[in-house]
């Protein structure tokens, strides 16, 4: 289904993601980030005609930091802004719809994450079954390991394949220099097994923003705008038992009612934080070997927690911006083994 | 620039949940030695029982008893336990498809390492010693080589039902406050109070944040406002709170200090309650080793004019 109104990625602007940002509170890590993007269109603050934001006051174990980030905005006179306590490609959404419904023709969307100051492992149990799951503290490299596990057993992949994933995105990541993770990096002992280090995130704090913009709005702001074909999220059963761990339905519908199948894309950006959900990713959203996959080195190259979703919406949208890729994916994922997918087709104008 | 703050934080709460009348059968059913699951319209079984039909969201109340034995559908070797782990020694976390039940539990086994584990392999329940009608009241489960346990057909009716549940969270960080708010407290480690003026409308924030909330610019020219300052409006506090050595009633005010154009809080003391007003002038007052002023007394300065602290209300 087309949009009924052309909507596109104008701008985007990342931090460096690093292991800790000791020094900087949340907005003073937001705030560059937030300037950034708006230089890269030349608009101010107050030109904006929506604000959405995407983060979670678990991960620094700050109450309420997501209104002290708002101060890195202006918003005063106040401003028309909303909250969601998810990644932020999930409050792109947001700004996309209220885009759609002709209220505002420009949005910024911002996220960011600090894990360095607690136990993200733990911490992400929290968000889990408070009944039956949540009071066992599975922490989210078991879970990731027990989808890994299920693959492994159905023939999916093999330990060397998801080494071999591993070692890609940190190859790729080398040209990406707000990566945390770059270069060769030692596959390592077992984490929890079969993943071991090297399949897993690394741990970090990071910010990152996008500008949308409608119509003809979007094309003053930007050369070439990416625009939004399609947007879709899909959420599967909370019970980890109930799932098919080794596929990916709600990826699947996400992508096809994004209108993802329709044409080949020549890019994709998985937010795949575990080698063996960018195995399960690739067979879901039926990329085949000619697809460019991750080129910035994706999450397991830098996975600032809520924030690195919209990374991905935003590199692919930059790779859009610069001509290097015509039609791209971009995904985003929440909960626990792949529960909660997002998938986003962006396009640039014929050359 | 002073060196970057850190401070330990834990944040602990015990949560207490009712439970849907599923819910409390099943774990009822733990606390009992029973495993109950629920049957949906097309005749699966669930295992752990759900209010909700994950799929077709119908309501479901059909409890079945399913075995304390059944098949590891995946696992993962975990040789490092984290707190609150069901076990303190190198186990494997297992999603277990009981006898009888079409989904699988996620819960440990205790094995003796990652080549005993394998998908496939038959385990069985090992109960808490102590239940109370929670997840933890299955222990773990164990490797088992034995015949399947015959469910005896419970229908999930039981004397004194497990209503609710508490289930303790504890998250531990280590806190650091950032660049401005750690140049605020080394400013109060030497008894001075400093603010961020905002390069764009020259507003001086005590304590500053590192950002101006109206313009969205970065802080950073360091004002040194105070130590006198202005009550703007205040409270009578009528109750005496938990852990906290104040004699009520007491007054809680917003206090403008001289060149901060943002009022910050605190307490007025040194004057009955029912005398101070908005306009009155006050000074720190520290305690012995305090961090932070105790509270705030009167100068004897006249009440300063409205006009002056208008915009700090």
């Amino acid at each position: 289904m087309e949009p009924i109104r052309d909507i596109a990625v104008v701008a985007f602007a990342q931090s460096d993601h690093r292991r800790t940002s000791d020094e900087l509170s949340e907005v003073e890590m937001l705030l560059p980030v937030l300037h950034e993007v708006l230089d890269r269109t030349g608009l101010k603050a107050g030109d904006i005609g929506f604000t959405c934001s995407g983060s979670s006051d678990y991960l620094a174990g700050r109450a309420f930091s997501f209104t002290m980030a708002l101060d890195g905005v202006g918003a005063w006179p106040p401003i028309s802004e909303s909250h969601v306590e998810m990644d932020g490609a999930w409050a792109l959404y947001e700004a996309w719809t209220k885009l759609l419904t002709g209220d505002a023709d420009t949005a910024l969307v911002y996220s960011y994450g600090k894990s360095s100051p607690g136990s993200v492992r733990d911490v992400l149990t929290r968000q889990l079954d408070p009944y039956y799951v949540a009071p066992l503290w599975p922490d989210s490299v078991a879970l990731a390991a027990l989808q890994a596990r299920a693959l492994i057993d159905a023939g999916e992949t093999d330990e060397r394949e998801l080494a071999s994933v591993a070692a890609r995105s940190r190859a790729d990541a080398s040209a990406n220099s707000h990566a945390q993770l770059r270069g060769p990096v030692p596959q390592g002992d077992y984490l929890v097994r079969p993943l071991r280090t090297g399949d897993c995130p690394p741990v970090g704090d990071g910010a990152a923003a996008v500008i949308l913009a409608a119509g003809d709005r979007a094309r003053e702001l930007c050369e070439r705008p990416a625009w939004i074909r399609g947007i879709d999220h899909r959420i599967e059963a909370h019970s980890l038992g109930v799932r098919d761990l080794t596929d990916s339905p709600s990826a699947r519908l996400a992508a096809e009612r994004a209108g993802a199948f329709e044409r080949p894309v020549d890019t994709a950006e998985l937010h795949a934080p575990f080698t063996s959900q960018e195995v399960v990713l690739r067979k879901a959203l039926r990329l085949g070997d000619g697809v460019r996959v991750n080129p910035s080195g994706g999450a397991l190259a830098a996975n600032p927690v809520m924030a690195a979703g919209l990374v991905r919406i935003g590199e692919a949208a930059a790779r859009v911006h610069r001509g290097e890729s015509d039609r791209a994916l971009a995904h985003a994922t929440s909960g626990p083994c792949l529960q909660q997918n997002l998938v986003a087709v962006l396009e640039g104008d014929a050359r | 620039m002073p060196e970057a703050l850190k401070a330990p934080l834990v944040v602990e709460f015990p949560f207490t949940r009712s439970l849907g009348p599923v819910q409390s059968a099943f774990l009822t059913g733990l606390r009992e030695q029973v495993v109950l699951g629920v049957r949906t319209a097309d005749g699966r079984t669930l295992v752990p029982p759900v209010e909700y039909d994950p799929v077709t969201a119908d309501e479901l109340r059909d409890l079945v008893e399913v075995a304390p034995t059944g098949t590891v559908t995946t696992w993962a070797w975990n040789h490092e336990p984290r707190r609150g782990q069901p076990l303190t020694t190198p186990f494997a976390w297992v999603l277990v498809r009981l006898d009888g039940a079409d989904t699988a539990l996620l819960h440990a086994l205790d094995a003796p390492g990652p080549d005993a584990v394998r998908t496939g392999m038959r385990v069985r329940v090992r109960w808490a010693a102590e239940r109370s009608g929670t997840i933890t009241d299955i222990a773990c489960f164990e490797p088992y080589d034995g015949a399947t346990a015959e469910p005896a057909g419970h229908d999930g009716r039981f004397e004194d039902m497990v209503t609710g549940i508490v289930a303790p969270a504890r998250l531990d960080y280590v806190y650091s406050p950032g660049r401005a708010q750690t140049a605020y407290i080394a400013g109060l480690a030497e008894r001075r109070t400093v603010g961020e003026r905002c390069p764009s409308c020259r507003k001086v924030y005590v304590p500053s944040r590192g950002a101006c909330p109206t313009c969205g610019v970065a802080t950073s020219e360091r004002v040194e406002v105070g130590p006198r300052g202005t009550v703007t409006t205040y409270c009578i506090v009528n109750i005496k709170a938990k852990n906290l050595d104040i004699e009520v009633p007491y007054v809680y005010a917003h206090i403008a200090l001289d060149g901060a154009d943002l009022a910050l809080h605190g307490r007025i003391g040194g004057i009955p309650y029912d005398e101070v007003r908005m306009g009155l002038r006050v000074e720190p007052v520290w305690s012995e080793g305090g961090r932070y002023p105790d509270h705030y007394r009167p100068t004897g300065e006249p009440d300063a004019d409205y006009e002056t602290y208008k915009e700090m209300l």
